[in-house]
């Protein structure tokens, strides 16, 4: 049995995406701006594309602008509030230490242009507060920014009461919900939210195509200049099979919602349930503000690319945020974020499990994890220390 | 490309003389958790001659890896022969490493002298202190400058 519990980082394309696509390549191939019937029947498509994105997060149609991915949305986002701002002479944008690197990578930039950057304390648990967010904001603030659910601890933020502080003071918001659409419910009405980011490969839609949604009245910034696509706010013919795709996937994934997130909800505790019995081992992020299907422990002891590299090859894909897997010195910056020390997070392991996982692929990880655990503490002299006593354990 | 060539998981998945030694004649220990690995290393010596050697190490797969090679590179070959065993012919051995991993033949490289030096004090062999160079080894290991 091969399990794959790496969802948060990217999902299999629904089959009715891809069927829904197929048309697209070969038959209906025109181009959307073309006057001709086959250009006119690629618009026709993109038109209800847009409908049905802007339906399944309560927008209206002229409120999505289709990109090229999550990231790519981000960027759109954050450069637009800093724009704004700056026309007003407000340069200070909030975010928190542990957003995806779409948007503290653009904040950083930003921040060599001359803006001023607060990245808010996520807390142990690894939720911001809207209390947080009001004795951040500042007379020159520009922007809040802030994710809907973290992606490596799945922990979900108040967004709506963060956005409520946003509007009394008179603030953008944005929100990066690439890991909340088509997991939990997400009403952009509701929320409060400027502008929102998603990513169609979040939840079974293709890779290369997510979409930013922004309230009417937010004058977008370009990040890709060009022609009159998108309303002229993102130039370059647009991917018709992958905005077709993303509807799809939008659509089989926000129906039955509260009936998938049950299921999901319970799968996720069963693993909780199983992980926990591992000994000093921790559940990363708060207990229950969480999305359904992701969980991330630290195991004592051990290091995260060792774990994943021997899960794989015991049948479950999943992922870490150890340093050794991120590329770079340090461990997660999300897990450092929680206060985590770096010799804890490096032993850590996300799973990232949905509507297409089953009890059994459960119990297949549940069987897998702990002997991987159990066979790289026996070789690991950090372990050896702790159980002699001679380093305390510290989870 | 895979992340790491066939040798390298077979060492990682098979790990060589892996293990503790109660009665070893010397023990190297390199490296540093908070940086996310440590290895430790274990000789039995007989007449100048490595006669056994075993590793403990929490590391990423190339660290369990160049550890696994690096034992079997110096088992059975006299003391001379294991201190110039290099970071480069780990690496060689394992049929190359990734550019950001090949701080962990390093460390392997250090855990054989560490267990080369503990070995000498031990058993008061006078050595020359210019072969195990500076004191902040570790400083080799470490890693890339985060990206910017």
């Amino acid at each position: 049995m091969y399990v794959y519990a790496d969802n948060a980082a990217t999902t299999a394309l629904s089959p009715r995406a891809l069927e829904a696509m197929m048309p697209y390549f070969t038959e209906t191939y025109g181009n959307a701006s073309s006057l001709h019937s086959p250009g006119q029947r690629a618009a026709e498509a993109l038109q209800r594309a847009r409908e049905t994105v802007a339906a399944a997060i309560n927008a209206d149609f002229k409120e999505i602008y289709f990109t090229g991915g999550g990231s790519e949305a981000d960027n759109q986002a954050i450069l637009t509030g800093a724009a704004i701002g700056a026309r007003k002479g407000k340069k200070h944008i909030i975010s928190t230490a542990f957003e995806h690197h779409a948007v503290l990578h653009t904040l950083a930039k930003l921040e060599k242009e001359g803006y001023e950057v607060t990245l808010l304390d996520v807390h142990k648990n690894g939720v911001v507060t809207a209390e947080d967010v009001a004795a951040a904001i500042r007379p020159d603030t520009a922007l809040v920014t802030i994710m809907m659910v973290n992606n490596e601890i799945g922990t979900i933020q108040p967004i709506a009461e963060i956005a409520a502080v946003c509007r009394e003071k008179g603030v953008l918001i944005h929100t990066d919900a690439v890991q909340a659409v088509g997991h939990i419910p997400v009403d952009v009405k509701a929320l409060g939210v400027d502008m929102l980011s998603m990513a169609a490969h979040k939840f079974h839609g293709p890779k290369g195509v997510g979409a930013l949604y922004a309230r009417r009245g937010v004058p977008l910034v370009n990040v890709i200049e060009g022609g009159q696509q998108e309303r002229g706010k993102r130039g370059g013919t647009e991917n018709i099979p992958g905005i077709v795709g993303m509807a799809a996937a939008i659509a089989e994934a926000t129906t039955d919602l509260e009936a998938h997130m049950a299921y999901v909800t319970g799968l996720r505790e069963k693993l909780i349930e199983g992980l926990s019995k591992i000994p000093h081992s921790c559940l990363n992020g708060d207990r229950d503000k969480r999305v359904p299907g992701t969980v991330n422990f630290c195991f004592e002891g051990i290091e995260g690319e060792g774990l994943l590299l021997w899960l794989d090859q015991k049948g479950v894909a999943a992922s870490s945020g150890s340093a050794c897997t991120s590329g770079s010195l340090d461990p997660s910056h999300v897990l450092l974020a929680l206060g985590l020390p770096h010799e804890i997070a490096h032993g850590s392991l996300r799973l990232s499990v949905d509507a297409w996982n089953t009890e059994e692929e459960i119990d297949h990880i549940l069987w897998a994890v702990p002997e991987v655990v159990d066979y790289l503490r026996d070789m690991s002299p950090v372990w050896d220390e702790l159980e002699r006593g001679v380093t305390p354990h510290l989870i | 490309m895979a992340l790491y060539s066939e040798t390298v998981m077979d060492h990682f998945q098979h790990p060589r003389n892996v293990g503790e030694m109660p009665d070893a004649d010397g023990i190297g220990e390199v490296g540093n958790a908070v940086c996310g690995d440590i290895m430790r290393m274990y000789i039995k010596v007989k007449d100048g001659i490595i006669t056994d050697v075993k590793f403990k190490t929490f590391g990423c797969g190339s660290a369990i890896a160049s550890s696994s090679m690096a034992t079997e590179m110096i088992k059975g070959k006299p003391i001379t022969e294991a201190l110039e065993l290099s970071n480069k012919a780990v690496a060689q051995a394992l049929d190359g490493l990734p550019a950001h991993k090949l701080h962990c033949s390093v460390l392997a490289e250090e855990a054989v002298r560490a267990a080369v030096k503990d070995y000498y004090e031990k058993n008061h062999i006078p050595y020359d202190p210019a072969i195990f160079g500076c004191d902040d080894c570790v400083k080799a290991h470490e890693h890339a400058p985060a990206e910017e």
